[in-house]
């Protein structure tokens, strides 16, 4: 791997970190339970993308399927949390 | 595996960068901008461009280095642009609900009311 991609990869999940703590404050500080709601579907899309990134890095299909499982995950999670909101109950 | 040629990994590596970029622009406007709706807005930007150079980026990087077409990260794509509306709708239906119930001020009227029934 050369210096340019492995230092591209660097400063990308350089960037991702920055992001994940600037959505962790909004996740800290949120004034109501949607915003805490919408701050961990964009970490778990934080996560999604780090796994994209370290699969070019390591050059490995592995981490797209963890990938995927993630994606999948943060919408389940995210719709569960969002009905319970809306309505006090998952399953009616 | 093989080392990919300097043009493709050119190409990687913009893409990757210009995903963080975006990724952090849609972090600075969720954690700074003042009312949750519109704090709904800036995460599109993550949700969409920030993904979708992640994933050409992958496809582009597999492609090269196995010589052959790889097209599975497309299936991240096509699973993000399904979810993800859903989930932002919901979340959209959420706020506007406990505002109401909690009767805020700036709270948006209902839609059927403003048809005029």
């Amino acid at each position: 791997m050369s210096v340019l991609l492995s230092s591209a990869i660097s400063v990308t999940l350089g960037c991702y970190a920055l992001a994940s703590v600037l959505v962790l404050l909004r996740l800290i500080r949120g004034p109501r339970a949607q915003d805490r709601v919408f701050a961990l579907d964009l970490l778990y899309l934080h996560a999604m993308l780090v796994m994209l990134v370290l699969g070019i890095r390591h050059r490995s299909d592995v981490y797209f399927e963890a990938a995927l499982l993630i994606a999948l995950f943060s919408f389940v999670s995210s719709s569960a949390m969002a009905k319970f909101i809306l309505r006090g109950e998952v399953i009616e | 595996m093989n080392q990919l040629p300097l043009w493709v990994e050119a190409m990687v590596a913009t893409l990757l960068v210009s995903s963080g970029v975006f990724v952090v622009i849609s972090a600075v406007g969720f954690l700074r901008l003042p009312d949750f709706f519109q704090r709904m807005h800036p995460p599109a930007l993550a949700y969409t461009f920030g993904s979708w150079s992640v994933t050409l980026a992958a496809i582009l990087t597999f492609s090269i280095a196995e010589s052959r077409a790889l097209l599975h990260p497309w299936l991240i794509i096509i699973l993000l642009s399904i979810t993800v509306p859903v989930t932002t709708l919901l979340l959209a239906r959420v706020a506007l609900f406990r505002r109401r119930t909690a009767g805020e001020a700036d709270t948006p009227p209902p839609l059927t009311k403003a048809r005029g029934a």
